[in-house]
């Protein structure tokens, strides 16, 4: 797409591009080229010499268990952050897609946890669910469930999934919903004149059409259990208890932040942007049909 | 609706109801905090009406900070993180648009090669670039300043997208038209794209006022200074570690108080977020 009509001016445009390219240069392109150039270094305790060790950081990263845990932690993570949230906001999408009394209600009550801060949500969560004084910690107590995430790895993960999900469904119902309510409404009447239940309609019309929404936001929760999540991660379990809950996010930031290992935490880094680069390609592929239908 | 079936009408209702309630359940409980004494909370379980200690509570927070936790009022974060949104929405918003006005309405060499430059960006988060950014930033003396604290979030890939689309769809006979009424490009832009532009820029404005006061990870690298900690920082500093120690009334009354502004914009500007959020994706 071009525009046919253009002004003329030698300077104009690019004053016009100057800040947006500045910043971009400055606070993108250059740290992302040094996070490149420090992956191949290694720095020695005190920062007072390095070396270049050419790809020495990533054949450690590669053979450091922990790494690879980190990677099966963050797979894990991701993968129940997406299912689960998705799973939740379709229901509740297409229960507010039927509904006729109320529906801007619903969609209010809905949406809000879209504002709140991920670390916020974390905080809210680990409140309900603390060892000694949370609420729900009582509850399941009184069913005979022992509940202390500080202390057991899966029971931490279940605290920053549901709150990770918690915060997601807002984002995700807006997409389905919008999804549904393209749906043209013809082809739900002529399913239902068919003799076809609200069930069958669902599986065999209704999803189908929203497969595009649906891979997209398979995409959009990836990356958002990737990076966006680390609020909810260190406002909670910081990573423990002993790894358990320490997606790469974390580690690129607690091994650089708090170990001080430059290089090893830029050859995360590295890493991690080639797994952004891959998930941002598959987004526009599935955008681009989205666009189709 | 297509059919009337009275019970699968309740079942819709009664699964609705219970999702609105699930999401409301944390708020519930932390505003309920907020308004209790920590002694109140600690005696399990802790009371599940509000108590009487709000106005006690939150002017503790606001004016003086927690007792154990970090000491900084939280008013002056609030503030803090009321500039870093609006700076960062403003700032967005200003650059982007300028941006893509160049670049959808030259033609100049090299404007394919900055339009992706700009592009790429959206591959960079924050996150993956932590240690180095944070370097720049601190070689250029931005450490604990607004500037340090909005500058580097201000480029904006996604602004710059929308924009563009929106000026796509912008008939050409206007552009025509100013030109034979002898306007320059910058007449143009701001006599008549500005204008039409304004619902895209409240769209934006929604979206990027969310995610610069819900920043996290930047302003905690470089905010050591408790006078520039923004609302969300300030939470977790005041969790103090063990949950016997921390003062949950507290930490619940400043979560409260960081949440609000942001589900306000939300909610009040609920057409505006839903357009922004669904546009901005595109």
């Amino acid at each position: 797409m071009e525009k046919r009509v253009v002004f003329k001016s030698a300077w104009l445009p690019y004053a016009l591009l100057a800040p947006q390219i500045a910043i971009t240069v400055v606070f993108f392109f250059w740290p992302a080229f040094q996070a490149a150039w420090f992956s191949f270094q290694l720095q020695d305790a005190f920062g007072l010499k390095t070396e270049f060790v050419g790809l020495r950081n990533f054949v450690e990263l590669f053979n450091d268990s922990h790494y690879l845990a980190s990677f099966k932690i963050t797979a894990l993570f991701s993968a129940l952050v997406a299912v689960l949230g998705i799973a939740v906001s379709l229901l509740l999408a297409t229960m507010a897609d039927r509904v006729l009394r109320g529906a801007l209600a619903y969609k209010t009550l809905l949406i809000w946890p879209y504002a709140v801060a991920p670390a916020v949500a974390g905080v809210l969560w680990a409140f309900l669910f603390a060892p000694s004084v949370g609420i729900i910690t009582f509850a399941l107590k009184q069913i005979g469930i022992e509940w202390n995430w500080v202390l057991r790895g899966d029971q931490a993960m279940a605290l920053v999934v549901i709150a990770s999900v918690w915060k997601q469904v807002s984002y995700n119902f807006l997409f389905f919903l919008a999804g549904l309510q393209s749906i043209p409404k013809s082809l739900i009447e002529a399913a239902a004149i068919d003799g076809a239940g609200p069930l069958r309609r669902f599986w065999t019309v209704v999803f189908p059409l929203l497969t595009p929404t649906t891979f997209f936001l398979l995409v959009v929760n990836m990356v958002y259990a990737f990076f966006d999540t680390f609020g909810v991660i260190d406002a909670t379990t910081q990573g423990g208890p002993a790894g358990a809950t320490q997606i790469l996010v974390y580690k690129v930031y607690h091994d650089g932040v708090k170990s001080a290992d430059l290089g090893g935490s830029s050859a995360q880094s590295v890493i991690l942007m080639v797994i952004v680069i891959a998930l941002t390609v598959a987004q526009f592929r599935f955008i681009e049909r989205k666009v189709h239908y | 609706m297509v059919e009337n079936r009275p019970l699968l009408t309740f079942f819709t209702h009664a699964v609705l109801i219970a999702g609105v309630l699930l999401v409301a359940f944390p708020l519930y409980i932390t505003f309920v905090a907020s308004t209790l004494t920590l002694d109140q909370i600690v005696q399990v379980p802790m009371p599940l009406l509000p108590g009487s200690h709000f106005l006690e509570n939150y002017s503790q927070v606001l004016t003086a900070g927690s007792q154990r936790g970090a000491a900084a009022p939280v008013g002056r974060m609030m503030f803090n993180s009321l500039v870093m949104a609006l700076v960062i929405a403003f700032g967005k918003i200003a650059i982007s648009i300028i941006a893509s006005y160049a670049i959808v309405y030259f033609r100049f060499p090299l404007r394919n090669f900055f339009f992706w430059m700009i592009f790429v960006t959206l591959m960079l988060p924050v996150e993956v670039r932590i240690i180095p950014t944070f370097k720049v930033v601190s070689d250029l003396g931005m450490l604990n300043s607004y500037v340090g604290l909005t500058l580097p979030l201000i480029a904006s890939a996604t602004a710059t997208f929308l924009f563009r689309q929106f000026f796509m769809t912008v008939p050409d006979e206007l552009a025509e038209a100013a030109r034979i009424d002898g306007a320059g490009p910058m007449r143009f832009f701001f006599d008549i794209l500005l204008p039409l532009s304004k619902t895209s820029i409240a769209a934006l404005f929604v979206i990027q006022f969310i995610y610069g006061w819900n920043q996290y990870l930047w302003p905690l690298l470089i905010t050591t200074d408790e006078s520039m900690y923004t609302t969300v920082i300030g939470i977790k500093r005041m969790i103090t570690g063990g949950d016997a120690l921390t003062e949950w009334h507290l930490v619940m009354a400043t979560a409260i108080l960081a949440l609000v502004p942001p589900a306000l914009v939300v909610v009040l500007m609920q057409k505006w977020f839903v357009k922004g959020l669904v546009e901005t994706e595109k």
